[in-house]
């Protein structure tokens, strides 16, 4: 299976049950993505569910489900509302990037972390894939619903 | 979640900066009236993204929140341009978002149809020189 492959390392696809029961501590988030905490020191036990990897906000609103984390490039004031809006309760800046303060009152006023890692996107996503925490399930579209 | 109530909020086209705040105000008075978690989503991420279309692409209107114990109600009414071809802004990817949408990483063409499969009832009605409604309903049972 290509995705087995891809992912390597001897380690193997979590089965749809072994996905829905797996859950990961922002903490954790943090060690895997080699990163430091800007804001929500005291929520670092917070569990999360799934992750999402995207630039884009308008993907991120079409895809995320709750308990979610969020990696970014992206920075700017819009990364943090629409991660209230779906109730996404982490967000890691790829890339070493630091948001603005305003950007991080913003979250931390609504109960986000965020969190600044040295990897890319992709190889922060890869390095929490990898570590059990899985992706949004694939969902139905608007005209088949 | 008995309370009835109605609300209306002026959103300015071209506001990017303060895009997003109706649907702030929203999402917390839903969740002081005791909205579900689940409801409180599917309202957010459709308001938002109502409340994103109204910015980027109108010359401005209104977002109207209407609660009663069935049904939360979004109404979104601008005064023009109109949307030419309503099927086309249906489909996903199609999108005529202009550069600033972009940069802040809105305008892939996802919003109305991300509308429509969150909220429970969905129609809009367009006519080019006189503006888009878009009503919303989400059941709250």
């Amino acid at each position: 299976m290509i995705g087995e492959a891809a992912v390597g390392g001897g380690r193997r696809i979590a089965t749809r049950e072994e996905e829905e029961k797996t859950q990961m501590t922002i903490r954790e988030v943090m060690e895997y993505v080699d990163g430091k905490v800007l804001i929500g020191e005291d929520r670092l036990d917070d569990r999360v569910d799934t992750a999402c990897g995207s630039d884009l906000m308008s993907d991120v609103l079409a895809f995320v489900k709750e308990k979610a984390v969020l990696i970014t490039g992206l920075i700017n004031p819009h990364v943090v509302r629409t991660s209230e809006m779906l109730d996404i309760t982490c967000i890691v800046f790829a890339r070493g990037k630091i948001p603005t303060d305003e950007i991080l009152e913003m979250a931390d006023e609504v109960g986000i972390t965020v969190i600044s890692t040295p990897l890319t996107t992709y190889t922060a996503c890869g390095e929490l894939y990898i570590h059990g925490l899985p992706g949004s399930k694939r969902r139905k579209k608007a005209e088949d619903q | 979640m008995a309370a009835q109530l109605e609300k209306v909020f002026n959103v300015e086209a071209g506001a990017y900066t303060t895009a997003g705040e109706a649907s702030t105000t929203i999402k917390r008075t839903l969740k002081q009236l005791g909205a579900s978690r689940e409801v409180l989503r599917r309202v957010s991420v459709a308001c938002y993204e109502v409340e994103l279309n109204l910015v980027i692409h109108s010359m401005g209107g209104t977002l109207t929140l209407l609660v009663d114990p069935e049904k939360v109600t979004l109404i979104s009414k601008d005064v023009g341009p109109g949307i030419p071809d309503i099927d086309k802004a249906m489909t996903e990817g199609f999108s005529t978002a202009n550069e600033e949408a972009r940069t802040l990483g809105f305008g892939a063409g996802m919003g109305l149809p991300n509308m429509k499969r969150n909220a429970t009832d969905f129609d809009i009605q367009s006519e080019v020189g006189v503006g888009t409604t878009i009503t919303m309903t989400f059941a709250l049972e």
